[in-house]
C-alpha cells in the first residue's frame, strides 16, 4: 500500500506535467489564424469567469455571504484594487456575514 | 514593448512572489481541507505533501485521493487525470502566446510546469511577453503554501474553525475576479462574455441532465463552446493590443 500510493502520485504527476507543458513548448511560433487567435484571447476570461461562478457560492456555509463575496469581489475589481485588496474583501465579507447569518 | 520587459530578473521575481502571497494565502486553506480527505484515504504528510508538489491542482488531487483509496488502476489514474486537469491544456496554449520566441525551451518547460487556475490568472493579467522569473517567484509561495496546506490538513485534521475556512475559501475566486474585471472594463464585449459564462455556468451546474459530467470536464466544455461562439461572431480586431 505505501508505494503504491507513491505510484498514484507519480502517474498522475507524469500525466498533469505532460498536459502542463506540451502547448507552451509545441506551439512556439504565434498563431496568425485569425479565429484561434481570438478564441486564445477569450479562453481565460471565459474559464476563469465559469470556474467563479457558482462554485463561489457553494464554497461557503451560507450561500447569501458567497454572493455577497461576489458581488463586492466584483465591485473591487472593476475599480482595479489589487489582487490581493479583492481576495482579502472577499474574505472578510464572508467572515462578517457569517457571523450575522450562520 | 512596455516596462515590464525591462525589469531586471530579481525584480520580476519579487512581484511574483508578492503576488503569490495572496495566492498561496488562499491555497493553504483549500489544501488543508483537501488534507482532511488525503486523510481518509491513508495519506501521510509526506506522500500528502509530495503530491501537492507534484500536482498541485485540486481536481487532480483529488482524483488521486479517489482512485487510491479504491485501489484502481493506473491506467484510470491517468485517464482521471487527463480528464479532470485538461483545461490546463487550453490554458498552456494560451500562454504558449504569450512568450517571446527567443524564450528558451527550458524556461518554457518551467512555466508550463508552474500552471494552476490562480498563476494562469496572475500571468495573463501583466502586459507584455511572460517574464519566467515571475511565474517562479509566484510559484515559489504559492506551492509551498499549497502543499504545506496539505500536510497540515493531513496531521490536524479538522481543528481549523469552520469560519475561517468558509472565509478563505473564496479567496481563489476573488482573485479570479481580480484578473477577469479589469478587462471586461475595458472591452464590453469581455464583460457581456463574463456574464453569459455566469449563467451558462450556473445552468450547467443545477439541471440534473449534466449531473454526471464532472467539474472540469464542464470548464472545458463551457470554456471552448463560449469561446468560439465569441471568436466567430466578435474576431477580436486587436489582440496584441496588451494597453
Amino acid at each position: 500500500m505505501m508505494t503504491n500510493i507513491y505510484f498514484y502520485i507519480l502517474v498522475a504527476a507524469f500525466v498533469s506535467t505532460l498536459i502542463r507543458v506540451l502547448p507552451v513548448t509545441v506551439f512556439r511560433k504565434p498563431i496568425s489564424n485569425r479565429f484561434v487567435k481570438s478564441f486564445l484571447y477569450y479562453v481565460p476570461y471565459v474559464t476563469l469567469a465559469v470556474m467563479t461562478f457558482p462554485a463561489i457560492v457553494d464554497a461557503t456555509q451560507n450561500k447569501l455571504a458567497g454572493i455577497l463575496a461576489l458581488l463586492c469581489g466584483m465591485v473591487a475589481a472593476w475599480l482595479n484594487q489589487s489582487l490581493f485588496r479583492v481576495a482579502s474583501i472577499c474574505c472578510i465579507v464572508v467572515f462578517i456575514a457569517e457571523l450575522i447569518l450562520v | 514593448m512596455n516596462n515590464f520587459y525591462n525589469n531586471s530578473k530579481k525584480q520580476a521575481f519579487r512581484e511574483g512572489f508578492i503576488d503569490g502571497f495572496p495566492i498561496g494565502l488562499g491555497y493553504f486553506a483549500v489544501a488543508f481541507s483537501l488534507g482532511i480527505l488525503a486523510r481518509k484515504a491513508n495519506f501521510d504528510p509526506l506522500q500528502g505533501f509530495i503530491n501537492s508538489l507534484l500536482n498541485h491542482a485540486s481536481a487532480g488531487e483529488y482524483a488521486v485521493y479517489t482512485v487510491a483509496s479504491a485501489a484502481a488502476g493506473f491506467l484510470e489514474m491517468a485517464i482521471m487525470t487527463l480528464v479532470v486537469n485538461a483545461r490546463y491544456l487550453l490554458m498552456s496554449t494560451a500562454l504558449s502566446q504569450k512568450f517571446d520566441e527567443k524564450t528558451s525551451m527550458i524556461h518554457r518547460i518551467l512555466v508550463g510546469f508552474t500552471v494552476t487556475d490562480e498563476l494562469f490568472a496572475i500571468t495573463i493579467k501583466r502586459p507584455g511577453f511572460i517574464n519566467p522569473m515571475y511565474n517562479y517567484g509566484a510559484f515559489l509561495i504559492a506551492a509551498v503554501c499549497w502543499s504545506m496546506g496539505t500536510s497540515c490538513g493531513i496531521v490536524a485534521g479538522e481543528l481549523m474553525p469552520a469560519s475561517i475556512v468558509s472565509a478563505l475559501s473564496v479567496a481563489l475566486y476573488g482573485m479570479f475576479l481580480a484578473c477577469i474585471m479589469p478587462e471586461a472594463r475595458k472591452h464590453r464585449i469581455v464583460a457581456v462574455l463574463i456574464g453569459v459564462s455566469f449563467i451558462l455556468s450556473y445552468v450547467a451546474n443545477r439541471m440534473e441532465f449534466f449531473k454526471n459530467i464532472s467539474a472540469g470536464t464542464k470548464t472545458i466544455i463551457l470554456t471552448v463552446v463560449i469561446a468560439s461562439v465569441a471568436a466567430i461572431l466578435f474576431p477580436h480586431p486587436e489582440v496584441e493590443d496588451d494597453d
